[in-house]
């Protein structure tokens, strides 16, 4: 149940009207022709944004960073830096410091949400200038993404 | 002087033109105005964020590709490109996608294509693929309507303009190539003959061509023999005539040459009828004989993005003079073009281009001549059935030029006329015409949605129109192709709109949205991208030498290569760019352009990776840039290479500055 709603929330941010990533399952109707990432998000966004209390923090689970700093390679690396600077996006050095673990969550898998509600998402819109890529990370992928940035 | 001269001209050519119009037969309302009712603009009206009810796949003729339109807006929603190369995608150009060009003949970047046929599943489209034919080097393609791309494409050996094809049988186990052209085939011996042998030394072609469900790979399952005609259009028996297949053929005459006048003596020439369960048992059973027949089948491995190619040698032939029963001829008066079964399968329309005449066939009524051998005598050994004995009837008049028809879901069948510039709406069973209206000009196909299959969706037909004269802005000596979109829910046929179209579209096959939207892909994995210069992560970039070939795996991402620097590169060597895109959202493709490029540019989807050759001309250092507007920093997505003379030393390396570096 849980992953199905987590793919619920990943298809409504990716695409509002069509169907689930690659998957082809039917997500929720919304307005028809309404494009979330590349047109710079025409209609308005339902997903449910995760809280503190979706996500749980224990000690650092050394599998899930591995698995995360793979998914880093492959998919966030190009745009951000391990260390201070920005890239595209913003260094990772010191993200737990200043991003709260549910804030970098949403950022990852429901970024034209939090484009549309949240202020400080919006402040590095215009600082960095290109939309946030929605890299069809599924939750546990997120999840093992932030397990690495604990690490950093 | 001279001025009111061309004015003078001007206007005496209007004239002219006007007076043609209202006079000639089935043209009779000379304008827009008188034609199109009050609320037609409001019925083709798709406002801005919805979308269309309809795809309408529609051949781009000579432009050898198949373009994507929306019904009822007429809006262009994208350009397939199929046979011809096009430095829009590079397709045709990068090194994945040119082996779907190559050919027996080499690489063949252009072809003329024809007749867009969507896959079936019970004699109806199911959204899966849509086929079309290479006239002018004999090829089928195949496109897959997940990625609306070119999956995959054969040749056709032992055919000469491959114009009728590629129709389907019900459940798409075989699409089918009839030769146009007849032509001597055997070994070169055979083939090199006097022209004016034609009627010893020619022969023609039909070819069964299947297409793996699961993979969509084409092979020739076999290929029948015939008589040196010339075939022309073709449709699959369903229903009542399940198994069997009708060619349209005109030249019954064996003419060679001059055939405007040679070919068209005839009162009457043929529709072949083919027993293809028959020929498929035949096939099964090891009746036929494998015979010389080098051709490609290429098709696009999608684990690795790229076209791979399968070679073939033979082919396998049935000779009609060897199985008995395989073909029949009706006689079909004069020149036939379409020969069409409506949805039940019982009724065979045949269109000829010269007949004043439509005639129907009753397959029940083949079946009975057959069984009692009720034939007229015999042409180079296949039986010609008594055209009387097979006839359930002929529509008297109904226009000049008949050329094709589709049906409606309520037993109409709309028939397009060439001469007369009309379609005309009559009753399949009481042959009796119902309604006319006029196009504007020279309708060609028309196209019903579903209207070739067991059940057409109806709604609309679509004129497909050879001339647009004063219908659109003037664009110097030639101007685009247009289609018509008429209504046909009421018992008047309505005109709602024209479009301009490009090429010349011969044929058309719609289905509704609601078929095919769901299985669109988004992007491609990059997890299974297995391309073997892939680049999954900018950790996997890099170069390397072979020899005198430098290999660059380069990744690409909202707004930026790496690498964005490579040395080392001198002149003499052939440069492969492997681009990896590593974006994994919906439409943001990514290109790939270096100054001096002899071929074209690469575009890119997410998630894949695709290859383009270069090959430096000059010592220096040259840019290469994105050219697929990806974000607010688009502009910056460049890079350098630097190229080095034969022999130096600079040592070869590929390189990104690190942001955290002290520059």
């Amino acid at each position: 149940m849980k992953t199905r709603k987590i793919k619920h929330i990943l298809a409504a941010t990716f695409i509002l009207t069509m169907a689930a990533c690659g998957g082809g399952e039917s997500a929720p109707a919304g307005p028809p022709g309404a494009s979330g990432a590349a047109a710079g998000g025409a209609g308005k966004s339902t997903a449910k944004l995760f809280t503190a209390a979706d996500i749980t923090m224990g000690d650092i689970d050394q599998g899930m960073v591995d698995k995360g700093r793979g998914i880093y390679d492959m998919k966030c690396q190009a745009c951000h830096s391990l260390g201070a600077n920005r890239v595209v996006g913003p260094g990772f050095k010191g993200i737990l410091e200043r991003r709260k673990p549910e804030w970098i969550m949403n950022m990852i898998l429901n970024i034209d949400a939090m484009l549309e509600t949240d202020d400080e998402a919006q402040r590095l819109l215009e600082e960095c200038l290109v939309r946030m890529p929605n890299q069809g990370l599924s939750k546990s992928d997120g999840r093992d993404v932030l397990e690495y940035m604990r690490t950093l | 002087m001279n001025k009111s001269f061309k004015i003078t001209g001007i206007v005496i050519g209007f004239s002219a033109m006007a007076f043609l119009m209202m006079n000639s037969p089935g043209c009779r309302p000379g304008t827009t105005r008188t034609a199109v009712t009050g609320d037609a603009a409001s019925r083709v009206y798709v406002a801005p964020g919805t979308h269309d009810e309809f795809y309408n796949f529609v051949s781009g003729g000579f432009s050898g590709q198949l373009a994507i339109y929306g019904l009822p807006s007429g809006r262009l929603l994208r350009e397939v490109p199929v046979f011809s190369v096009d430095p829009e995608s590079g397709y045709g150009f990068s090194e994945e996608t040119k082996p779907m060009l190559t050919t027996s003949h080499g690489f063949i970047p252009w072809d003329d294509s024809h007749h867009p046929e969507l896959s079936m599943t019970n004699a109806v489209p199911d959204g899966r693929w849509c086929f079309i034919n290479g006239n002018n080097t004999p090829r089928i393609a195949l496109i897959d309507l997940g990625t609306f791309r070119t999956h995959s494409m054969i040749e056709i050996p032992h055919s000469a303009g491959n114009h009728s094809s590629p129709f389907a049988t019900p459940n798409t186990e075989y699409v089918v190539a009839g030769t146009r052209f007849s032509v001597p085939v055997g070994s070169e011996a055979e083939r090199d003959v006097p022209i004016n042998t034609y009627k010893e030394n020619f022969k023609g072609s039909v070819s069964f061509i299947k297409p793996e469900p699961e993979t969509g790979k084409m092979s020739i399952a076999f290929q029948i023999l015939t008589p040196p005609v010339n075939f022309d259009l073709a449709r699959t028996g369903k229903g009542a005539s399940d198994g069997w297949f009708f060619f349209s053929c005109y030249n019954t005459e064996k003419a060679y040459s001059l055939l405007e006048v040679n070919a068209s003596q005839r009162d009457k020439d043929f529709i072949m009828a083919v027993n293809w369960k028959l020929a498929e048992q035949l096939a099964k059973e090891g009746k036929g004989k494998r015979a010389p027949g080098k051709h490609y089948s290429n098709w696009l491995n999608e684990h690795t993005h790229t076209v791979e190619s399968t070679i073939y040698e033979d082919v396998l032939q049935l000779d009609y003079r060897e199985h008995p029963g395989l073909l029949y001829f009706m006689p079909c008066p004069k020149s036939p073009h379409g020969c069409d079964v409506n949805p039940t399968g019982e009724y065979i329309v045949g269109s000829g281009k010269l007949a004043a005449l439509l005639p129907v066939f009753s397959f029940k009524k083949i079946q009975e001549a057959i069984a009692s051998k009720d034939f007229e005598g015999d042409f180079v050994g296949i039986p010609v059935l008594k055209y009387e004995s097979v006839l359930h009837g002929e529509v008297k008049k109904p226009g000049l030029g008949p050329l094709h028809t589709e049906f409606d879901a309520n037993g109409n069948a709309y028939t397009s006329f060439f001469v007369s510039s009309e379609i005309v709406k009559w009753n399949v069973e009481k042959l009796e015409v119902l309604d006319r209206v006029p196009t504007y000009y020279s309708i060609g196909h028309l196209m019903v949605p579903g209207g070739n299959s067991a059940k057409p969706w109806g709604k609309y037909v679509v004129a497909y129109n050879k001339i647009t004269k004063d219908r659109y802005l003037p664009t110097g000596p030639e101007l685009t192709q247009s289609a018509q979109l008429y209504s046909i829910d009421g018992d008047k046929m309505e005109l709602l709109l024209d479009f301009p179209t490009t090429g010349e579209p011969h044929y058309a096959q719609a289905a509704p949205a609601d078929l095919i939207k769901p299985r669109e892909v988004k992007f491609f994995r990059i997890e299974d991208n297995h391309h073997p210069w892939v680049a999954k992560g900018e950790k996997e970039s890099g170069i390397e030498r072979r020899g005198r070939n430098v290999h660059i795996k380069m990744t690409t991402i909202r707004s930026h290569f790496t690498p964005d620097n490579v040395e080392g590169v001198q002149l003499g060597d052939t440069v492969y760019f492997h681009v990896t895109n590593l974006e994994q959202d919906w439409d943001v493709p990514h290109g790939f352009a270096i100054k001096g490029a002899a071929n074209a540019e690469l575009l890119i989807m997410p998630g894949e990776t695709a290859t383009l050759k270069w090959v430096p001309t000059k010592v220096g250092v040259v840019p290469f840039y994105c050219t697929d507007f990806c974000s607010a920093l688009h502009q910056e997505m460049q890079g350098y290479l630097r190229v080095s003379p034969r022999g130096s030393s600079v040592p070869l390396k590929a390189y990104t500055v690190s942001v955290d570096a002290e520059l």
